[in-house]
Parts: structure tokens; sequence; C-alpha cells
């Protein structure tokens, strides 16, 4: 089945406006009546996501793809890339700036938050040239 | 508990609210967003001292209809517009956040947790 696809530019330059790409695929999920749970985790795990690239790669690309009984999510970024993926999952690990947490993240949940959320994830890194972090969020 | 008795308990001000008997079925207090995302469930309201935009977005992704800023912190316009654009009601209470939480847990409202 073709799914809904979407493109959204996660802008680097400003954290005000991190999570407006989430935002827009909760609006639109809740608009097609989609699972409630479902859309619950999706948003959240795409804020993460989100909130991720903002911080750490200065913005990126969110692709959507809804279909009846899943939603895809891919977020690339041509950021610094991850050292230690690992070790990234880790509750607790960041490396996130002291600035960064003045504004409530980089408590090093990020990763783990879109594990806990998300049925599948995968992350795909090179240091240096960028990120691509999958996630399937099943729709029951 | 409806938003009317938070406002009460908490002496709060109103800076943005429709609907005074919303109710609010349980509670959490954090200022740090990502453990708001790990932990809040359903139907909160979130106490903080954070006070900037993500504060609303992290709101808008939990389904949150309620935040109280603590220890008389306000938002801005840029906040409160959001806030009215996504139907979140918004206090602010002159408490610090360990008494805030206490009241509100004195007077009935859960943390949503197996233990409560």
């Amino acid at each position: 089945m073709t799914p809904i696809t979407k493109r959204y530019e996660v802008s680097g330059d400003d954290f005000t406006h991190a999570g407006e790409a989430s935002g827009k695929v909760k609006t639109l999920l809740k608009q097609i009546g989609y699972h409630p749970d479902a859309i619950r985790r999706i948003a959240i795990a795409m804020y993460e996501g989100e909130i991720n690239m903002v911080i750490h790669a200065n913005g990126g690309f969110a692709n959507v793809d809804i279909y009846p009984d899943r939603v895809e999510i891919l977020l690339e970024d041509t950021g610094p890339g991850i050292e230690d993926v690992d070790k990234a999952m880790e509750e607790g690990y960041s490396t996130a700036p002291d600035e960064v947490r003045a504004l409530g993240f980089g408590a090093g949940m990020g990763l783990p938050n879109i594990k806990k959320y998300t049925d599948d994830m995968r992350i795909e890194s090179a240091v240096g040239v960028g990120t691509k972090v999958y996630m399937t969020i099943k729709g029951q | 508990m409806k938003l009317r008795e938070v406002i009460e308990v908490l002496k709060a001000e109103v800076i943005n609210a429709d609907n005074l008997d919303l109710e609010i079925v349980t509670a959490c207090g954090s200022d740090m967003m990502s453990d708001a995302l790990a932990f809040v469930k359903d139907q909160a309201m979130l106490l903080t001292g954070l006070v900037n935009p993500q504060t609303i977005r992290t709101a808008e992704m939990l389904d949150i209809h309620c935040i109280v800023f603590v220890r008389g912190k306000m938002p801005g316009a840029d906040m409160i517009e959001l806030a009215k654009d996504r139907d979140i009601a918004l206090l602010s209470t002159g408490y610090r956040m360990f008494t805030a939480c206490g009241r509100l847990y004195a007077a009935g409202l859960g943390g949503g947790c197996d233990e409560n």
C-alpha cells in the first residue's frame, strides 16, 4: 500500500523551533484518525530525535511514511556523527553542552527514550559524515 | 481534581485557561523535559521551573493539558501564544517546586505511578 509520505526540514539555527515537525506529524495523524496510543509514541520519539538533530547536528531532515499498520521515520543529518553508538544509547550518557541542559535537555535520555517508545530503532552513523536514525512504530 | 481546585491549592495566577473544569488526573514535577518525556502518563499536569518554548512542545507531545510554572516564573508572549494554539492551560505559582507538589499531593492529586 502506498504510504502518506512527508518530508520536513529541521532547522538547526534556532532551538525555539525544534519540535515543529513532530507537532505537524502529530496533528496530521490526529486528523486522519490514527491509533491514539501510537500517535503519542510517534510524537515523543520523533520529538526526541528532532531535538537531537538541533543540539548535535545543526538540523537535518525528517522523512515520515505513514502506513495503516505502522509509521516509519527516518531522521537524517550531516552532523559530526556518533563516535560510539552503544555508549550513546546508555541512559544518562550525554555529550550535550551545558547550555542545552539549561533548556531542559541533554540528560542522556533522548536515544533511550526513542528506543522505549518505538517498536524498532536503528542508527547508522559515521564520524564526520552524519547520522541516520530509523524508527518504526506499529499502528496498533 | 479540577483545574479550579489546582488554582486554589497553589494560589496560582492564571495565565491562560479556557476551561476551569478541566479534570487533572495526575501530575509530575520536572525541570528536565527528557525525564518528563520518559515517565509521564496520560492526562497529566506538568509542574516546572523551565521557561522556554520547549516546555510547551513537550506538553504538546505528551498530551498534557496544563503547565504550572513554579517559583513565580512567567512565560513570554511567544510561549503563551504557542500554548493557546495547542489548547494548553498555563498557571504560575509563587510556591517552590517541592511545596507546590506537596500541596497538590496532600490535596489528593497522585503522581500516576504504581506507588503513586
